[in-house]
This record gives structure tokens, C-alpha cells and sequence, in this order.
């Protein structure tokens, strides 16, 4: 008797785990293919905040070249084309922050000059280093036009560090790390101009030259 | 008044007030200071945190009697994960400006042990209706302490109020963005999680010293899980 209840306790919560795999089970099935399509928007969206549309004619999403950075590790290039020629290119960055990495993506011109540079995610304090957001302050936006002798070597840092950069009030590892990482984009770029420049255009799927 | 309308308004006043979550149960204390470093975020997550409980306890009171005493936490856990899961994939795909805001404090209802207290002490003993509504007002009751708690942290430490409120409930609400002190007037440790505690503990402090004063018995249950 005591065996066959408590094979009854097994198997009530065998069904609930049942039940409720499969609702989501099926409400996966159902929202997955919103969901990558949600995400391919937020990828163009921050893609398009560092390449803006009026720069490129092609698919900047689809096409990218792989690159690897100065240690080595896979870093991908979005390209943007205007009749062609290469227009610009962006790619990720990231640097230890105060709490966790900090990934920003960044767009660059031809020549070497920023575009712009945005926040990706980051875990920052809030109310403090997350004044590196677009949304909650303009600091970001003063990257755009530098480029690797504008300021000179010395001058990308933060200003507690002899730098150029305003450092935030209460949060000077912040922006440190960002302008770290930006610098570090710039070398990389200029590492890779040549190849990205000379990138033969790969078409998005089901598009005929 | 019938006595089941004053059965809910019990149940009501039970879950914001005497008995709220935060403040008298002292349950849910890791949200409640890890994500109130600003009143929209105290918001954000209390809120989603009520449409889980609701739709958990609604669902436990339904099938309770069918979930024996042995199985019951498993099949609490089970159902509250869930709920959690399928709230977390249905914004993610539907309300995806929303989710950017909110998605980062859905994953922590799990471990939310409020949600799971309730459960236990009302929706497997009651009918669907009351439990809906204990599941409902104890999650508002837990907005309101997080909201309350944002707040006031946000008020000392970064002198704003329900900043970016427009991110999380639409431009509409721009008129709530507030800047009540200058930027240099803050004392930062408040946003920092140190000030999670010291607004936390004199919030609880205060509510008791209301209590008090309307000449109530102090409502005291007791806490064994964060």
C-alpha cells in the first residue's frame, strides 16, 4: 500500500513536468522565430547607430569578414558599401569595466576617423558608470571624429590620468576601460585597414550581383 | 457588506499593507535591495514579479487537489519556474522594448522566495478566486515596497526620480521623470548596495512606528529564506 502511494506521488509531479514542458515547449516553438527576429533588429539598430543608413547601400549585417584582434581572438568586421567602395566598417570592443566587461560597438571611416561608438551591454553601477549610455548622458558621443593622432597617444586617456577624456564624477574605472577599448579599436583598425578596405562585398542570401 | 467582499478587501489590505511582503514578512529581501537602485527599477521588477505570482497561485489553487503534501515544493518551484520562463519568452518576442528594460530582473523571480511562501500559506488551501487576488496584492504589495525603496534611494543618491520611468512605461511618461536635488548634492553610498540596507531597514522601521501609532499589533512572520 505505502509503495503503490508513494508511486502516486511520482506520478502526479511526473505529469506536471509533463504539462509543463510541453506549454513551453509549444510556446517556444511558437515565439522563436519572433524572437531572432527581434534580435536581428537590435543587432542592425546598434549597427545603425555607428553606420548610418544614408552611408551604405549593402546588407551590413550579412556582410562581414572575419578578422582576428591583437591577441588573437575572432573578431568580426560589418562592412558598409556605397556603390562599391568600402564606406566604413564597425565592430565590437570590450574592456573590463568596474563590474564585468564592457562591449561597445564602434564604426569607423575609411580614413581612420570614428563614427560613433555606443554601448552594448554593459553591468556598470547604476546612476553612475552608466552614464556611458547614449540614453543617460552625451559623454559617448565625444569619441566621434577622433581618430589615432586625434588626440595624439598620450592624450587617450582619462584626465585623472593625464589624458584628454573627462572621467565621471565617482566613476573614473568606467571611462577608463572605454577609452581603453576604443583605442584599442583604433589600433585594430588601423592593424586591418588594408585588408578591410580590399574586402571583396559578400552578397546577403538570394541577392545576384 | 457581504463577508466575501470583506474577504478580499482582507486579502487586499493584507498583501500592501499588514502584511506586506517586504515590510512585515521580510521575504524577498534580495530583489528588494539588489534592483531598487532607482524607483523605475523597483517598478519594473515588482511588477513583473505580481504577474508571476498571480498566475502561479492562480494555477496552484486550481490544481490543488491533485498536488499532495509530499510533492507540493517541487511542484511550487515547477510552476513558478514556468510562469517565469513563459513571461520571459512571451516578451522577449511580443514586447520586446519593454523586455530590454525589464529582461534583466524576470530570471530573478525564481529565486524570489515570496512567490513560493505564498503558495504554500494560501493558494493550495484556497479556491482560485481569493488565490488570484493574494497572488495580485501580494505582488503589489512587493511593487510598492521595491517602488517605495527606489525611491528613496534614488532620491539621496543620485537626487532624481523614476528616471528613465519613459524606457519602462512608454514616452507617455516623461512628466514623471524627476530632478528633485542637484547633481552634486548626492550621497552616493545610497545607490550603492550598502544603501539597499540602511533604506530597507529604516522603511521597516517606520512602517512598524505607523503601526504602532494606529495602535496595532505588530504583524511579525517569520523569515528563513532571502
Amino acid at each position: 500500500m505505502n509503495i503503490l502511494s508513494n508511486s502516486r506521488h511520482a506520478w502526479i509531479l511526473g505529469a506536471f513536468c509533463l504539462v509543463f514542458a510541453l506549454v513551453l515547449a509549444l510556446t517556444h516553438q511558437v515565439a522563436a522565430s519572433d524572437i531572432e527576429a527581434r534580435a536581428q533588429e537590435d543587432r542592425m539598430r546598434s549597427l545603425e547607430q555607428v553606420l548610418p543608413a544614408d552611408m551604405h547601400d549593402n546588407d551590413i549585417l550579412s556582410d562581414t569578414l572575419d578578422l582576428a584582434d591583437g591577441e588573437g581572438k575572432p573578431r568580426t568586421v560589418f562592412v558598409a558599401r556605397r556603390g562599391g567602395a568600402v564606406s566604413g566598417a564597425a565592430f565590437q570592443v570590450q574592456s573590463p569595466g568596474y563590474a564585468g566587461p564592457i562591449r561597445l560597438m564602434m564604426g569607423v571611416q575609411p580614413d581612420g576617423r570614428i563614427i560613433g561608438v555606443r554601448v552594448l551591454a554593459h553591468k556598470e553601477t547604476p546612476g553612475l558608470g552608466d552614464r556611458i549610455e547614449v540614453k543617460k548622458g552625451d559623454w559617448i558621443l565625444r569619441f566621434s571624429g577622433l581618430s589615432l593622432d586625434k588626440p595624439a597617444e598620450r592624450g587617450w586617456r582619462v584626465k585623472k590620468d593625464g589624458g584628454d577624456f573627462d572621467q565621471f564624477a565617482g566613476a573614473t574605472i568606467t571611462p577608463r576601460a572605454v577609452v581603453r577599448a576604443v583605442h584599442e579599436g583604433l589600433r585594430f583598425f588601423a592593424a586591418n585597414r588594408d585588408r578591410i578596405l580590399a574586402s571583396p562585398a559578400m552578397l546577403a542570401k538570394g541577392e545576384t550581383p | 457588506m457581504s463577508e466575501r467582499t470583506d474577504n478580499y478587501l482582507r486579502i487586499a489590505r493584507d498583501g500592501l499593507w499588514d502584511n506586506n511582503g517586504v515590510f512585515a514578512m521580510l521575504l524577498g529581501m534580495c530583489p528588494s535591495m539588489a534592483m531598487t537602485t532607482s524607483a523605475t527599477n523597483g517598478l519594473g521588477m515588482g511588477l513583473a514579479t505580481a504577474v508571476v505570482m498571480a498566475a502561479s497561485s492562480l494555477l496552484v489553487a486550481v490544481s490543488r487537489h491533485w498536488i499532495t503534501q509530499q510533492i507540493r515544493i517541487p511542484v511550487f518551484i515547477l510552476i513558478v519556474a514556468a510562469m517565469v520562463t513563459l513571461v520571459d519568452i512571451t516578451m522577449n518576442a511580443w514586447m520586446h522594448e519593454l523586455y530590454k528594460v525589464l529582461g534583466l530582473f524576470i530570471p530573478l523571480i525564481v529565486s524570489n522566495c515570496l512567490p513560493l511562501a505564498r503558495l504554500e500559506a494560501f493558494a493550495a488551501k484556497e479556491p482560485p478566486l481569493p488565490a488570484f487576488l493574494d497572488g495580485a496584492f501580494m505582488g503589489l504589495g512587493f511593487t510598492l515596497a521595491l517602488t517605495l525603496i527606489g525611491a528613496v534611494r534614488e532620491i539621496l543618491g543620485a537626487g532624481t526620480l523614476f528616471a528613465d520611468a519613459s524606457l519602462l512605461l512608454g514616452p507617455g511618461f516623461h512628466f514623471m521623470e524627476l530632478r528633485l536635488l542637484p547633481a552634486t548634492a548626492n550621497v552616493l553610498v545610497m545607490v550603492l548596495p550598502p544603501g539597499g540596507f540602511l533604506v530597507t531597514g529604516a522603511l521597516i522601521i517606520l512602517k512598524r512606528a505607523i503601526d504602532l501609532r494606529r495602535g496595532k499589533a505588530i504583524q511579525m512572520a517569520g523569515a528563513h529564506c532571502v
